[in-house]
């Protein structure tokens, strides 16, 4: 009986190793040393803009927790920076805004506006070109509970919270528009833009706005207009087709089909701009960050970041939209040209990557070769 | 007593938490064994050896290390924890990895063979290691997700009934009579309505948490007319309650939905205004029920009403406040799509009377 197992674990492992052999290293050169402040914090995000601007949202510092007032408010803790396509630097964008809290990812959508998505302040908040502010979707949470000290019983929502369950939704006012409506299946949200951990945003064609909502109890995919009123909303927390287990990336191909990053099933779905299931993609090990590349031939990024506890996998996988894997590069680790929980990946051209690391406080410019 | 005074102590606990771990370092001191067969040492200390440029403070020295030149590394806890570098002489040379993400709580700093400087930080679980010129080389470790300390909590308010004279609950908003009088709604944590005198002398307060005469479910917003009546948004309730100005209920108007602002015009002929906003979750299935601001007479006769829910143009995304001093000119705040419009009114004269 031992030794059955000894056998069918043996078997597994060299299949797996098999697999992993069938797929190509790419090879690339990497640069860690272009952008010219000294040190970020976790980069969260990383864009850039069709002038070759290089976008960082990071999170670079303490969140502000306000004592002595009715409540405890919260604010700060991230930074959106700007770099020329030297790498100098060129400005900070939206000092001070309320969103700004815990960084998530920066995206530039194909008119050069700034997207930064925000997942402690559960807000995605959009900049024109010269960072003036545009638009902003969802709400931030008005303040928070302490959390409570050693011994301390914890209070109904902290313990909730904790357990990593929605808390019960919040009254009137305020509230993050957590958990699923009544009646719908748990983690599909609400009409509307109540977003929970969001993580990502793309576009289509016609400026439609969608938004991963994201890791945190909702798992879903919300659609608005580009002046942000609600459209639809797709997904619930699963593993079927449209379902989701942490959604922690979004594109958009140049035909209006959204690829969503279901990290937590291993996978990525492909949706139609309606959110109609088309296919999925599994042969890419838990994508946390994902890409696709501009040009008329378009390929999908998709990064099978290490988790913080280990400094295994890493690797980058360059895949066709039809799901083919046409090659993989990188590993994890802290040196140049590895990678420490890539949170997100730009690739404008083919060839040309930036991806951000939130293990190693770098945004890192990749080239592959041919 | 004995029961009293451990509920304080559990109390103190919770609250210096802060306090608790500094507490614990402190333990077990006593005279060491060898202390009194030890003969002593004679030594000086170097006064004034550090010279930090203006400005700069030391904090708790949690922290200190030299290289091979013997330049000194000092890493301390101040208003930030900050590295600081000086020379062999106590020059400040330069600040290491200022505003760090890594730097919240200093414990110690190493420098190695090859002089690269290792910051110990058991505020944000990080280990940052520099090079001599003050690049970073390497983290350590990860500081915990500040999303991790965050829970969402209902924005309505704890009710306490407090009802102090002089003491608010979350208070929401102020209006005056033409005497001066000033009239507070209070709020998200009492729920009531408060009248002092134009010096600040409380008066009176008038209201409980509930859905009869003289209560209210969160006072969102308040007015007063010219002759001194006041409006009192009462949202949780949908109604707007009419107080004179003693106080005492004279009308409701439950016609206009949830009352988020009120305001009244200036002028001869004044109007009020109330927004039923679209509530700020952004929840799209309440879009077509909200989102709408009235016009009114004084005495609850709706004339018209504007606008509906959304983020664009002409549209409201959650109405919080709302300034009529013209009724054809307002200003409107809104809180979801972070902005204020200006709205230019053209009415017809048409007058659609629809309830009270």
């Amino acid at each position: 009986m031992k030794r059955t197992l000894l056998l069918l674990i043996g078997a597994a492992v060299s299949g797996a190793a098999l697999v992993a052999q069938a797929v190509p290293e790419i090879n690339y050169d990497a640069n860690a040393d272009i952008l010219s402040l000294p040190s970020y914090g976790e980069v969260a995000g990383v864009a850039t803009n069709s002038r070759g601007h290089v976008f960082v949202y990071a999170r670079t510092g303490h969140a502000v927790a306000t004592l002595g007032d009715e409540r405890t408010f919260y604010h700060g803790g991230s930074r959106l920076f700007q770099f020329d396509q030297a790498g100098k630097f060129v400005k900070e964008i939206g000092q001070g805004v309320y969103a700004v809290n815990f960084a998530q990812q920066v995206r530039v959508d194909p008119q050069d506006n700034v997207w930064i998505v925000d997942a402690g302040s559960n807000q995605v908040v959009k900049f024109d070109a010269d960072g003036r502010f545009q638009l902003v979707l969802g709400r931030k949470p008005e303040n928070i509970t302490l959390r409570p000290g050693p011994g301390v019983p914890a209070s109904a929502p902290d313990a909730a919270f904790l357990a990593g369950r929605p808390p019960a939704a919040g009254g009137g006012g305020g509230g993050g528009g957590g958990g699923g409506n009544a009646g719908r299946p748990a983690g599909s949200g609400i009409n509307g833009d109540g977003f929970n951990r969001p993580s990502d945003v793309t576009w289509d064609k016609a400026g439609n706005i969608y938004i991963a909502d994201g890791f945190g109890p909702n798992n879903r995919i919300a659609k608005f207009n580009k002046d942000g009123d609600f459209l639809k909303t797709w997904g619930s927390t699963g593993a079927g087709p449209s379902q989701f287990n942490g959604v922690r990336g979004i594109a958009s191909d140049a035909a209006g089909n959204i690829y969503v990053a279901d990290a937590g099933n291993k996978r990525i779905q492909v949706f139609d701009g309606e959110g109609t299931f088309k296919s999925q993609i599994s042969n890419i090990g838990t994508p946390q960050a994902i890409c696709i590349s501009g040009g008329s031939t378009q390929f999908l990024y998709s990064s099978n970041s290490n988790d913080p506890e280990s400094m295994n996998a890493g690797e980058i996988y360059k895949v066709q939209l039809s799901g083919q894997v046409v090659g993989k590069f990188g590993k994890a680790g802290k040196l140049p040209k590895e990678f420490g929980m890539v949170n997100a990946i730009d690739c404008r051209t083919e060839n040309d990557l930036w991806v951000g690391e939130v293990w190693n406080w770098r945004a890192q410019k990749l080239t592959l070769k041919r | 007593m004995r029961t009293r005074l451990s509920v304080v102590l559990l109390f103190a606990a919770g609250l210096l938490s802060i306090a608790a771990p500094a507490v614990a370092q402190g333990g077990n001191a006593g005279p060491a064994k060898a202390k009194a067969t030890t003969p002593e040492i004679p030594f000086e200390s170097v006064a004034n050896f550090f010279k930090l440029p203006a400005g700069l403070y030391m904090g708790e020295g949690t922290g200190v290390a030299t290289n091979s030149k013997g330049h000194v590394f000092v890493y301390v806890r101040s208003g930030e924890t900050r590295l600081f570098e000086f020379d062999q002489n106590g020059a400040f040379v330069k600040e290491f990895g200022a505003g760090s993400y890594g730097f919240a709580f200093a414990h110690a700093v190493r420098v190695d063979k090859d002089d690269n400087v290792w910051a110990v930080d058991e505020g944000t679980n990080v280990i940052q290691k520099f090079s001599a010129d003050g690049k970073l080389l390497m983290v350590l470790g990860k500081r915990p997700d500040p999303l991790d300390q965050l829970a969402l909590t209902p924005g309505g308010g704890q009710y306490s009934g407090a009802n102090r004279p002089y003491t608010f609950h979350r208070q929401t908003d102020i209006g005056w009579d033409p005497q001066g009088n000033i009239f507070v709604s209070d709020g998200y944590g009492d729920s009531r309505v408060v009248k002092f005198d134009k010096n600040g002398r409380f008066i009176k307060a008038v209201g409980t948490r509930g859905d009869g005469a003289l209560q209210f479910s969160t006072p969102h917003a308040i007015s007063v007319d010219a002759k001194g009546m006041v409006y009192v948004a009462d949202r949780g309730n949908r109604r707007i309650v009419v107080l004179d100005n003693d106080l005492n209920q004279k009308a409701v108007y439950d016609h206009v939905g949830a009352p988020w602002a009120v305001c009244i015009s200036a002028g001869p002929h004044q109007y009020l205004y109330s927004s039923n906003s679209f509530p700020t979750g952004n929840n799209f299935d309440q879009a077509a029920d909200t989102g709408e601001v009235y016009k009114m007479e004084l005495d609850g006769t709706v004339l018209g009403r504007f606008g509906k829910a959304g983020h664009g143009f002409k549209e409201f995304s959650s109405i919080h406040q709302m300034d009529c001093r013209n009724p054809d000119e307002m200003y409107v705040s809104e809180i979801t799509a972070w902005r204020v419009q200006k709205i230019i009114l053209r009415p017809q004269g048409a007058k659609t009377s629809v309830g009270k």
